[in-house]
């Protein structure tokens, strides 16, 4: 019940911030800025409850002509992906604070809804439902993108909405294929995970199926080849949209892959895993390698965002402790690390009104709080020890060194890559001559003391993840644990 | 035969609908009053649909052999009178300041209404020749009805002349084909033709393919299938909107109803030549409707053609006949297209009028900041046309999606998904254009009158695409029975 209060809460506070603009513009803020906190505290009381079984389970009838149940439900998983969502829900308010002045009424009740699909895409147990919400959650950001966004905006929205709404088309015909299947071998209709976890499928039809669960997946994350939407939605969306996007719902690809493309299908899976290991490796290296390229802040940090996204699918498909695990732990201090960034460019650009790195240069002496901020957040993000990102990226290498020792080879160069560009933004940006001839600089002030506190959040996060790992990996292990005991006996044949 | 009252009792709603008409006639005789015969024709529409949603739990009954009333029949009498409702209620604001009679229009639209009940309840090919010939005759007056009108919006002629002549071309072809028919089986009634086209003495197999396939033509003309469809647009942009609005709406779902029977009761799929004719004509029209749509700037022209499109969609859950849902399917996607295609009308025809009419997609440019509520239910209806959830349209392209897999039918299915994405691109362009901020100086402006019962029909509409997106429990338990007893 708590978990349909809770979306309910995330989908009424939108509807709310909405109406009170009517009432004074500055209302909206503060309506969303309560209701998430109020969100938070109800995912907080999610954390009290046993990590090892579902906690919070509601199933109840929705559409029984199909099979279909409206059920929820949250492990240790899902609780740790929800609380991401509530701790970057609060900071991409605080992000959107003063960067929306205009209709920010619709704008809070995008930013509320899109958060209340990628709750319910965390917790939804029935395929119809997780699909229901898995669209639900594109559209306001649709809009985010394409009324907020900035100069190239009309495009990147569209892309981003037809990426996302054509592969989920194809999972669409999966979840029916898997449902059908069930029909077949059980006699009724049913699109509830455990039901279907029980479906028996083998050969091409199955490999079928599965890709077309990777295909929605694979974009979500995103990887190759089905990257090129995110660094263009990134790039023309507003900061908080970029938070969202970086730090929450490429989030929901990676826990789509955990939970559902490779248990429901674990023979294909194992099957494709060198394929999507391949895919992992060339996402991390090649766009490490454009990320280098580019000129726009924010398309940069994009191209590393699906740079570092890679380890993540290369930890799924290692498909072991240490690797799921890593991927996991990326999962999360990579949400942090991105946003954060995303947060800082979207921060710049509102300050110089321009995203164009050659145009910047030895920032640190003007804004040297924002200077240390990004080296932070970047020296996070190539994977320093000490912070969250380096004992995700290590575990995915160390679990995936069992899988396959020439990929992991390869994916270990990302970090060295990873080294290379952040460094080289800091040196571009931050260092050298002060440089301010093809800007307006009247407003490039450091960061503002609420912004501190934002950062220092994030920062926090990491450092905890960084040290004290076991509490996040203590929570996800009993989900891994069962995935992988359920997978076990078709896993070990495969890699015999 | 009809031999008592009790005989009668079924055919109700037909009676009703056209007691409506006469006394519509006698009142314009009498009296020239504009609201009063729009009154007259709505309460009667409104009384049959009561009636028929009334009748529909008791009645399975064949009345002489040219009618069938059953639930399904008569389901769709309840749809096809609620939309005409619709119709006419938007109609009043746009015609209301035509210069000319405004009367006879709702005369036309009750006698087409009568054609639509006709249709639908029809299992003999008589039948569904005179409801089809009915419901065509009223509409080229319905098209053409501003022509006098020294100020009106479009190329009424231009359009009525296209329809009426292509329109009876495809006639021809249908009445060929039940000529073809009728001299393999010697019955004008639908009947089962693979039984007949194996018997000793028949004229065999390819004789009966030939002659089905010059009803397939003939239909998926009216249908506006591809490629059958290229006077669609025309005929959609040239009509003023009420007109239009009645032709996407009851004159396709009537017409699907027809071929579904008739494809039902004959077993015409089991012709392998037939379901490859199908298959083509669904592709070409998933194909065509959306690529063409991706070229236009003019809203009617875009629903045109996002019709064809849509009409290729349902022709896969046809193909899927075998299937145990495909008549789910097809019901569920009609009554959605009825809904949402009805929707996105009426908000182009709330701010238009029969001198002019806003349907370039630039007249919407920042719709959302001046009036929200009529934005944002158009972008309900753009999006329930996409298939996006929480709307009707994408439980009925659930539907499809399932019958199409329980049919094994791969290919189809991505035509169906690339037809989809392609789609997604030219209904997201005008949500965008009406998101664009609101040009400086231009003045927020609707021809015509304002009209609170054409907002209230919108209400309406955005209430059930959304009760039916997110609650569809009900209408699919009702769908299931009514679906059986085809």
């Amino acid at each position: 019940m708590i978990l349909a209060v809770l979306i309910s809460v995330l989908f009424v506070g939108g509807v709310l911030a909405w109406l009170s603009e009517n009432l004074d513009p500055s209302f909206p803020k503060v309506v969303a800025l309560t209701t998430m906190l109020i969100s938070v505290a109800i995912m907080l009381t999610l954390l009290g409850e046993s990590d090892s079984e579902w906690v919070a389970s509601l199933n109840a009838q929705w559409i029984p002509r199909f099979g279909i149940s409206f059920h929820l439900a949250a492990d240790g998983l899902s609780t740790l992906l929800i609380l991401l969502t509530g701790f970057l829900g609060v900071i991409a308010i605080g992000a959107a604070w003063d960067e929306i002045n205009d209709r920010s009424g619709f704008f809070y009740f995008n930013l509320l809804w899109t958060l209340a699909g990628v709750v319910g895409v965390f917790t939804a147990l029935d395929l119809f439902l997780f699909f229901f919400f898995w669209e639900v959650m594109l559209i306001p950001m649709y809009f985010m993108i394409a009324i907020w966004g900035h100069e190239n905006k009309n495009y990147a929205a569209m892309k981003f909405f037809i990426f996302t709404q054509v592969t989920g088309m194809l999972m669409l015909i999966s979840i029916l294929m898997l449902a059908y299947f069930h029909y077949i071998q059980f006699g009724w209709l049913s699109f509830d995970y455990f039901d279907l976890l029980n479906v028996s499928t083998s050969g091409t039809v199955s490999m079928w199926m599965m890709l077309g669960f990777f295909a929605a997946f694979a974009t979500k994350l995103p990887s190759m080849p089905f990257h090129s939407w995110l660094p263009d939605a990134h790039s023309q969306a507003p900061t908080a949209g970029s938070v969202i996007l970086a730090g929450v719902l490429l989030k929901t690809g990676a826990y789509g892959l955990i939970r559902f493309a490779v248990p429901l299908f674990p023979e294909a899976s194992m099957q494709f895993a060198p394929v999507a290991m391949t895919l992992a490796v060339l996402s991390i290296l090649y766009c490490a390698k454009v990320a280098f390229a580019q000129t726009d802040i924010k398309r940069l940090i994009a191209y590393t965002s699906v740079s570092h996204m890679g380890f993540v699918m290369l930890g799924i498909y290692a498909w072991n402790e240490q690797a799921l695990q890593g991927a996991v732990m990326t999962m999360l201090a990579h949400g942090l690390s991105a946003a954060a960034l995303f947060m800082l460019a979207g921060g710049l650009q509102h300050r110089i009104h321009t995203r164009d790195m050659t145009h910047m240069g030895g920032f640190w002496a003007k804004v040297p709080r924002m200077s240390f901020a990004v080296l932070f957040f970047s020296i996070a993000a190539l994977g320093m020890p000490g912070l969250g990102n380096f004992v995700g990226e290590f575990l995915a290498l160390l679990g995936a060194f069992q899988a396959s020792i020439p990929l992991t080879v390869a994916a270990a160069f990302g970090l060295i890559f990873a080294s290379v560009y952040s460094l080289w933004v800091i040196q571009k940006v931050f260092h050298g001559e002060y440089r301010n001839s093809d800007f307006d600089d009247s407003h490039l002030s450091d960061l503002s003391r609420r912004e501190m506190v934002y950062v220092a959040s994030m920062m926090f996060g990491l450092v905890w993840m960084g040290m004290y790992p076991q509490s996040f990996l203590d929570m996800s292990e009993a989900t891994i644990q069962g995935l992988l005991t359920a997978t076990e006996s078709i896993t070990s044949m495969a890699q015999n | 035969m009809i031999t008592s009252f009790d005989d009668l009792l079924p055919l109700l709603p037909l009676l009703i609908a056209t007691a409506t008409a006469v006394i519509a006639m006698v009142t314009v005789g009498i009296r020239r009053n504009y609201l009063l015969t729009a009154a007259i024709v709505i309460i009667g529409l409104i009384l049959t649909s009561f009636v028929a949603a009334v009748m529909m739990p008791y009645t399975n009954q064949q009345i002489t052999p040219l009618l069938i009333v059953d639930q399904y029949s008569l389901f769709f009498v309840v749809v096809c009178c609620i939309a005409a409702t619709f119709v006419a209620i938007l109609s009043f604001p746009y015609f209301f300041s035509l210069d000319d009679e405004r009367e006879e229009y709702y005369l036309m639209l009750t006698v087409a209404v009568i054609g639509a009940i006709v249709m639908v309840s029809s299992n003999h090919f008589i039948s569904a020749l005179l409801g089809l010939e009915t419901l065509s005759m009223s509409l080229y007056g319905m098209v053409a009805y501003p022509l006098h009108s020294k100020e009106s919006a479009k190329y009424p002629l231009e359009a009525s002349v296209k329809y009426l002549v292509l329109s009876g071309v495809a006639t021809g072809f249908i009445v060929f084909g039940m000529s073809l028919i009728y001299a393999q089986t010697g019955s004008l009634a639908f009947s089962d033709l693979t039984s007949d086209a194996a018997q000793m003495n028949s004229l065999g197999e390819n004789y009966t393919v030939v002659a089905l396939l010059m009803i397939v033509a003939g239909m998926a003309f009216k249908l506006s299938l591809a490629p059958f469809h290229v006077w669609t647009p025309d005929v959609y942009e040239g009509s003023p909107l009420p007109a239009t609005t009645f032709l996407a709406t009851v004159g396709k779902a009537a017409m699907f109803v027809v071929l579904l029977r008739f494809v039902t009761i004959s077993n015409a799929l089991e012709f392998e030549s037939v379901v490859t004719v199908f298959s083509l004509i669904a592709v070409a029209s998933i194909l065509a409707g959306n690529l063409l749509a991706l070229l236009q700037d003019n809203i009617k022209r875009i629903l045109a053609y996002s019709s064809i499109a849509h009409m290729g969609y349902l022709l896969i859950a046809i193909i899927a006949g075998q299937g145990t849902i495909s008549n789910e399917a097809i019901t569920y996607y009609l009554l959605a297209y009825v809904i949402m295609t009805l929707g996105a009308f009426a908000i182009t025809s709330v701010v238009s009028s029969s001198e002019k009419e806003f349907d370039s997609i630039m007249d919407y440019t920042g719709l959302f900041w001046r009036n929200p509520w009529l934005s944002a239910s158009f972008i309900a209806m753009l999006l329930s046309l996409a298939g996006i959830p929480l709307t009707v349209g994408f439980i009925g392209k659930f539907y499809i999606f399932m019958s199409g897999v329980e049919s094994g039918l791969w290919g189809l299915l991505i035509a169906l998904v690339i037809g989809s994405g392609i789609g997604l691109y030219y209904y997201l362009r005008i949500v965008y254009r009406m998101l664009l901020p609101v040009e400086e100086g231009l003045k927020y402006r609707i021809a015509g009158i304002e009209s609170i019962t054409a907002y209230g029909v919108i209400s309406i509409l955005v209430f059930l695409l959304l009760l039916f997106g997110i609650y569809p429990a009900p209408l699919m338990s009702l769908i299931e029975s009514v679906s059986s007893v085809i």
